[in-house]
Parts: structure tokens; sequence; C-alpha cells
């Protein structure tokens, strides 16, 4: 466990970096980034408590099993959202231009961007985002919990 | 012996950025574009995508239109990728523990 003053700012950045890593994964079909940056860098948030924390105590907090399940879903939830459009083809956006949920036109050029578009992509999105916070997070739970080990 | 090496990889690396630098390159100037390794010489698919993407998807991100729709599988083998490699480290870390005890 670190200082007060490190404990302090973790808990203050905590919840900023969660939601610039989930802005980032919610606006992955709009501007740069996507399922895998967002992900990443909700994971630092994670590394973030873990270090200011201790392993110890974060182990009650986050379980291993709860980040490998996230992993395992967003994964399914990929393979799924890919096997839906096999009607037409494997990964078809069967969404894109539909009207329905993401299926808003989008005129060609420059626009401001809107959310309700571009079909499967923000489902994608998320999925891979949900499935590299768990993994990023898994891995850094096991290598720590390993370290813990050899330093006693 | 590794210093040489280090300068000879040092010295290339070097060149290659100050070419890029010292070189014009081509510029095209009908449409005001600038590629400074030389204009490409197939461009078929780039346009494709960039006037197709936004119709097509409906995503203003033609980056990611391709990452997961165009080339979507390419993604798939990526995330499991990814999979595997939480696996191989659960795997390694727990092997070790064991051969402590």
């Amino acid at each position: 466990m670190m200082s007060k003053i490190v404990r302090t700012q973790a808990n203050f950045l905590y919840p900023f970096i969660l939601i610039f890593g989930f802005y980032i994964v919610a606006h992955g079909h709009l501007t740069p980034g996507g399922g895998f940056q967002g992900g990443a860098v909700i994971a630092t948030g994670i590394a973030l408590v873990i270090v200011a924390y201790g392993y110890d105590r974060v182990k009650s907090w986050i379980k291993k099993s709860t980040l490998t399940a996230t992993e395992s879903i967003g994964l399914l939830c990929f393979i799924l959202t890919a096997f839906i459009g096999l009607s037409t083809s494997f990964f078809y956006n069967f969404l894109a231009n539909s009207g329905l949920l993401f299926g808003d036109k989008v005129s060609y050029g420059a626009n401001p961007g809107y959310l309700n578009t571009a079909g499967t992509l923000p489902i994608m999105n998320l999925a891979v985002g949900v499935e590299v916070l768990g993994g990023l997070g898994v891995i850094l739970m096991y290598m720590l919990s390993y370290g813990k080990e050899v330093s006693k | 012996m590794r210093n040489i090496l280090m300068l000879i990889v040092f010295l290339t690396i070097i060149s290659f950025f100050m070419y890029v630098a010292i070189n014009p390159g081509d510029f095209n100037s009908q449409t005001g574009e600038h590629f400074v390794f030389g204009s490409p010489k197939f461009t078929d698919m780039d346009n494709y995508f960039i006037h197709n993407a936004q119709n097509q998807t409906g995503a203003n991100n033609v980056v990611t239109s391709i990452v997961f729709d165009y080339r979507g599988f390419d993604t798939l083998g990526e995330a499991s990728v990814l999979f595997t490699a939480v696996l191989g480290v659960g795997l390694a870390l727990r092997l070790l523990r064991g051969d402590k005890k």
C-alpha cells in the first residue's frame, strides 16, 4: 500500500480514467480509438488502483474470476455478433442503414458525427473493449499475485 | 564488435530519417496531396474505402469500419490472440507457483 497522497490521487483519478476509457470505446465509430485502445485505458485505471492500494486489498474488490468471465463474455459477444449476419456473410453489418438500433444513415463527407449510426460496429467495439479490459486486468492480477509470493 | 554493430544500425536509421527530411517527395498540385515516399502506384482500394465506407457502414471513422467490418475476420484473430495470451500467462504463472511448493 502506498502513501495517503497516492491513494487520494488514485481515488480522484480512477472515475475519470474509467469515463475516458468508456468514451473511447463508445465513440469508436466516430473518433480515433476503439475497443482495443479504450479497453487498455480502462485497464490502466485498474492498474492505478492496484498500485495505490496493493494487491492484498484489491484482491477482495476485484476478483480474478470476474475478470476472466468478463473477458470470455466479451469475446463470445464479438463472435455472436459476427454469426448473426451469417445469412449474408460472416461479419455482415446487418444493422447499418436499417433504421433500427445504431441504424441511422450518414451523409457522405464531413459531419458532426452521430452516436446512433454504424450498425454492428459499436456493439463489436463494446464487446472488444470489455474483452481487452478483462484480459489486461487478469494479466495484471496474475503477475501481481505471483510477485507477492516471490517477495515473501 | 557490439558497438560497431549498434553504430551501423544507428547510422542506417539516421540516414533514413535524413533522407525523408531532405527528400521533397511528390507534390500533386491539382489535388494538393503531398507524398514523402513517392505517390502510391495503386490507389483503387483506398479510393473505394474512402468513398463508400460512410454509405455502406454508416461509420464516420473509416479505419474502424475497415477493422471491424470489411476486415472483421482479422480482428477476430486479434481478439483470440489476446485471449490466448491471457491463457498463457495464467498457465505459466500457475506452473511456476506449483514448482515452488
